[in-house]
């Protein structure tokens, strides 16, 4: 088998060395009755070349989102990715290294977390940011668990416009930590109020921006509310491009800022591996209670800069059953991913790259609000909004496929039962054409 | 003003019904050079055996229980800023915190420093 | 010249103070290069990515631009490639050499992987695109569902989990709603091993358990009497890596498992150690209820610096219906995806919620079925045939000069304790750090807990005999120069690395996480 060096000649040679006559001896401690004699009912071993059909096959009925006008968002974002950032995630140097526990045949690793933590830090308008989470979703629900610890209270208010992904997988951590979760009913064209839920055992007020519709909020007056109560303001985003354009939530008065990297490097890979941000502010007690790895910087016995991972004691490794986490992996080749996009792009780049994708969503809103019994609910966005239909939703992105289009998120696809089957949410980027916005407005006028 | 220590590698100097507690140059030594040390809050009353401070290591994170009954009055905050002072000078800079005692009787079940000697022996 | 955001320049940098050496010009040594940080190499106002000219459509952004500048730099096409290319060669990694890391299972990584998880068909699909239009995609998962099942002798898997860690909360959560499904609310008890990865400990505490240490017997495994004295009726359950992280075979099990089941609990298996076994033995015929199954160990997907990981979490007839959304099914010729509580209730489940946005990590699936395929049934039991076969040698061929922590064979893993280091001066942590200026990565190092100055090897299935001899043959000349007061070679270690060995406690004591401009320095030593 190619994946395998030892010849039988090396196996018989080296049953002798150990000193027993079968390789059976070695399985000796293994129940008799739980031993197999044979392979599993599976296939046997297989070439490339066959293995290459099987995956050619399944991948054909799919439909790659390049080869469509494809305008789904939501959580996950169709974007470029330069060349550049695929052949350096494949070095076998960055690809197929373990977790940098032995910083000295480690610093490529540590010194590109370094990297991440700071451009992480700075997108956010935080003053520290770890070395990634598993995903934004995860992410939102550690900072929840965080939040509990730091201001020692038990209740978490989530805004109903949060992705209801993101709401659930915290309300599913939370949910043996006798953490309360309070949550509103999702405000298409607005925003839910939150102010009103936060109370004096209130340990944070979880709101996203731009929320799953689209839509662009003013934070401010959350965080003064939150403030006032001694609760904490996390802001999660899904599209981080967006903070290219639009004010930091650390600018708006965020305590912890959570969010989803995968627009940056990552391809869409129908859901993962993602890699999720984690910035907070610089505060004693925030990084004592802060979930996942750090790398920070320090000095080798030469007095030379060099990178660690540092302050593990917080994790689960060392503290077992008082860790702030139980998280033992962060997401390091996709925030290498992350971290040179984000290097290609510079500041320059992301300002531009996000000046285009919110001019493509315009255009696109303006483009459908045109088309008779649509309108755009959203007022300001960056490069989602979500628009109210004359039929079902879920009915016209079906009937759009056949036109070559892949036309959003139906809403009903994330609260079936939730009174919003005339909801579309669509989200357009740079990867989109002016003949893809056409296609889509003229297509819709269509099926309508 | 004798100092006692327990099997867990605390020290507890009292002085009058004030008693300062510590962790011991034992203690430090296993624990290798200590990042921050998590102290009680002032006001706050524990048991004899009660989890009352936590010491993160560079190696390890540990417990530190303790010595006896009480409520605490004063917190050493020089070693949240110096945490070095737990390694360099255990016994006296590096105390963490003193409890108003109410029962003196229980330091009788403590060790003194020829019994803590043959304990770490 | 270096220049920082604002274009004012910065401090004049000694070699030492950008992480060069002192002792040439540049600060580089041959091809050891000097790569200081983006943020001293880039400017704000360079790019290596060319994009449209915007239109100048007006915007619509509620007046919330944004009024701050960010700080990103950035660096042409060129510069970022050998920035990267740079610290990339700062690595070790498996395809370099052996990575011996004891309960981490580096093996080789197949490039066919990245190759199939790159077509377009799995690599450009978006997790909420038209379930008609993700056939394909769902069928993998269906197909590797079913692989993992057959593996295991399970009925039941959940995919979703993100990791290792994320597949044991899977499990544990699973349990506990079991739990609360029987009413049982008085059940909060877990039994953890004391030689247990930390992660069983931190994520029983997650559910709401609290854990109770079984101590380890003389031969490295559970203490059956121990832990018999342990059983009542505020158990919850077990968590118990098979093999165990002492590399044993927990030779007991079956009767652990009737005795935690008799006790109205549960039997949370850690996979960590499941190449071990994989082909030769299920896990589902040993009396598990649930296990969580380390895509990137087993079955080759790459670690990338640390992770992504993937955990499918498998489950017994008892817990399956409590399974979290969502999951995969196939009704007549289509296959769909259930992603809603409600309609897996609906379907008779009960589900205890949903632990990511989406449907876990599809681009670990795709590697991890492509390296089962290659393999097959007959590859899978030589893996693990191979990966004992490979521990036990290193082990039979180190027994005399270093000290085994128990007597016997292994599995998958030789674990090692200090004692032939015994007044030596040489710690744990010289012998590992020497092993780098041989070239070679050093094994786990001070876990299991259980044992003095731990050293754990896993060699894995991919190593050669011939590498392996070298690889002894260098732990031999360690060992024998340490015994013979060679000291010198193991203080100062490592001096052959691209750094000198770290100032951990400078890094823990003076945090500092994110590079501020040099003239800010003193608050960056918050």
């Amino acid at each position: 088998m190619r994946y395998l060096p030892l010849t039988p000649e090396d196996r018989s040679e080296m049953l002798d060395v150990i000193g027993v006559s079968s390789i059976d001896a070695l399985f000796a401690d293994v129940p008799q009755a739980a031993r197999l004699d044979g392979p599993v009912n599976l296939p046997r071993r297989a070439t490339e070349l066959e293995v290459e059909r099987a995956f050619a096959r399944m991948a054909k009925k799919n439909t790659a989102a390049s080869e469509t006008a494809f305008f789904v968002g939501a959580g996950a974002y169709k974007h470029h990715i330069p060349a550049t950032v695929d052949h350096l995630i494949q070095r076998s140097e960055f690809l197929t290294a373990y977790t940098p526990y032995q910083p000295e045949i480690s610093q490529g690793t540590l010194q590109t977390l370094f990297e991440f933590q700071t451009q992480v830090a700075r997108l956010t308008g935080m003053d520290i940011a770890n070395a990634s989470m598993y995903d934004g979703s995860t992410a939102c629900a550690e900072a929840v668990l965080m939040a509990a610890r730091v201001t020692k209270r038990s209740r978490a208010v989530l805004s109903g416009n949060l992705h209801p992904h993101y709401a659930e997988a915290t309300r599913t951590l939370a949910r043996y930590m006798n953490i309360d979760i309070a949550a509103n009913a999702p405000v298409p064209g607005g925003l839910d109020d939150v102010i009103s839920q936060i109370d004096g055992e209130t340990a944070c007020v979880v709101v996203q921006n731009p929320d799953v519709f689209g839509n662009i909020h003013d934070l401010r007056p959350i965080a003064e509310a939150a403030h006032a109560k001694g609760a904490l303001l996390i802001a999660v985003f899904t599209e981080i491009v967006s903070l290219g354009l639009i004010e930091s939530p650390g600018a708006m008065g965020a305590d912890i800022v959570v969010g989803e990297g995968q627009s940056i490097g990552v391809g869409l890979q129908f859901g993962g591996p993602y890699v999720g941000l984690f910035a907070c502010r610089n505060d004693k007690s925030f990084i004592r209670n802060m979930p996942g790895r750090l790398a920070g910087e320090t000095v080798d016995a030469d007095g030379r800069r060099g990178y660690v991972l540092t302050l593990s004691t917080r994790e689960q490794h060392i503290r077992r059953d008082r860790a702030t986490s139980n998280i033992c992996t962060n997401s390091g080749l996709m925030a290498l991913a992350f971290t040179i996009h984000m290097t290609l792009l510079g500041e320059k780049g992301l300002k531009h790259l996000a000046a285009l994708n919110h001019e493509r969503a315009v255009e696109l809103a303006d483009a459908l609000g045109g088309v008779p019994g649509v309108s755009v609910e959203t007022d300001a966005f960056f490069n989602e909004f979500t628009v109210k239909l004359p039929k079902n939703a879920a009915d016209v992105t079906e009937a759009l496929i056949a036109k070559g289009v892949l036309a959003g998120v139906p809403a009903s696809r994330l609260w079936p039962g939730g009174g919003l089957d005339d909801r579309l949410i669509i989200a357009a980027t740079e990867t989109n054409t002016d003949a893809d916005i056409a296609l889509f407005a003229s297509a819709l006028k269509e099926v309508l | 003003m004798t100092t006692r220590f327990t099997k867990d590698h605390e020290w507890v100097r009292l002085e009058g019904d004030i008693a300062i507690i510590g962790i011991t140059q034992y203690a430090t030594e296993q624990l290798g050079d200590v990042i921050s040390v998590e102290l009680p809050d002032v006001g706050k009353s524990f048991k004899k055996g009660d989890e009352i401070a936590v010491v993160d290591s560079v190696k390890t994170a540990a417990e530190v229980y303790a010595p006896l009954s009480g409520e605490v009055i004063e917190i050493n905050d020089g070693i949240e800023d110096a945490p070095q002072l737990v390694n360099d000078e255990p016994l006296a800079g590096g105390w963490f915190a003193k409890l108003k005692i109410a029962d003196k009787g229980e330091l009788d079940g403590l060790m003194d420093e020829a019994a803590y000697a043959k304990h770490i022996a | 010249m270096a220049m920082n955001q604002q274009g004012r320049p910065t401090r004049p940098n000694t070699n030492a103070a950008t992480g060069g050496y002192a002792d040439t010009i540049s600060g580089s040594r041959g091809l050891d290069q000097a790569e200081p940080l983006i943020f001293e190499r880039g400017r704000t106002d360079l790019t290596g990515v060319d994009l449209p000219e915007p239109k100048g459509v007006k915007t619509r952004l509620g007046g919330l631009e944004r009024k701050s500048e960010i700080g990103l730099p950035g660096l042409a096409e060129p510069e970022a490639m050998r920035h990267y290319v740079r610290l990339s060669r700062k690595n070790y990694a498996i395809d370099l050499g052996i990575y011996p890391l004891g309960s981490c299972t580096m093996k080789h990584n197949p490039r066919l992987n990245e190759k199939m998880a790159r077509l377009p068909g799995f690599g450009d699909i978006h997790p909420l695109q038209p379930q008609s239009t993700v056939q394909g995609a769902l069928e993998l998962i269906g197909e590797l569902a079913h692989w993992l099942m057959t593996l295991t002798n399970t009925p039941c898997v959940a995919m979703s989990p993100k990791a290792g860690a994320h597949g044991e909360l899977c499990g544990m959560m699973a349990i506990r709603a079991a739990l609360d499904a029987r009413g049982e609310t008085g059940r909060r008890r877990v039994l953890v091993p004391e030689s247990a990865h930390g992660t069983n400990p931190a994520t029983a505490v997650q559910c709401g358990f609290h854990c109770d240490e079984i101590p380890a017997g003389p031969d490295g495994r559970v203490d059956m009497e121990a832990f018999k004295a342990k059983l009542g009726d505020d158990v919850a359950g077990i968590m118990l890596t098979n093999p165990n992280t002492c590399g044993l075979f927990e030779r007991d099990i079956r009767e652990i498992a009737d005795l935690i089941h008799e006790a109205g609990g549960y039997f949370y298996c850690d996979g960590a150690n499941f190449n071990a076994i994989v082909g030769r033995v299920r896990p589902g015929d040993l009396g598990i209820d649930a296990m969580h199954i380390n895509l990137h160990k087993t079955f080759s997907t790459p670690h990338g610096g640390g992770g992504p990981g993937s955990g499918p979490t498998v489950f017994s007839q008892a817990l399956a219906p409590f399974a979290p959304v969502p999951y995969v099914v196939k009704k007549g010729e289509t296959w769909h995806m259930v992603e809603h509580e409600e309609e897996a209730r609906a379907d008779g489940a009960e589900p205890f919620g949903r632990m990511v946005a989406f449907h876990g990590q599809m681009g670990m699936f795709t590697r991890a079925l492509s390296y089962m395929m290659s393999h097959g049934s007959d590859g899978l039991r030589q893996v693990a045939e191979d990966s004992v076969l490979n521990a036990n040698y290193v082990l039979a061929r180190l027994k005399h000069v270093m000290t085994p922590a128990f007597d016997g064979t292994c599995m998958h893993e030789a674990l090692f304790d200090d004692r032939f280091l015994k007044d030596t001066g040489v710690t744990t942590l010289d012998f590992a750090k020497a092993m780098i200026d041989e070239g070679y990565h050093p094994m786990t190092m001070y876990f299991p807990l259980v044992v003095h100055g731990a050293m754990l090897i896993e060699p894995t299935e991919t190593e050669s005999k011939s590498g392996l001899d070298r690889f002894c043959d260098v732990l031999e000349g360690l060992a024998q120069a340490a015994k013979s007061g060679d000291t010198a070679r193991f203080s100062s270690a490592p001096v052959h690395a691209p750094v000198k060995r770290l100032d951990e406690t400078r890094a823990a004591r003076s945090p500092v996480l994110v590079w501020q401009e040099p003239q800010d320095q003193p608050q960056a030593a918050e």
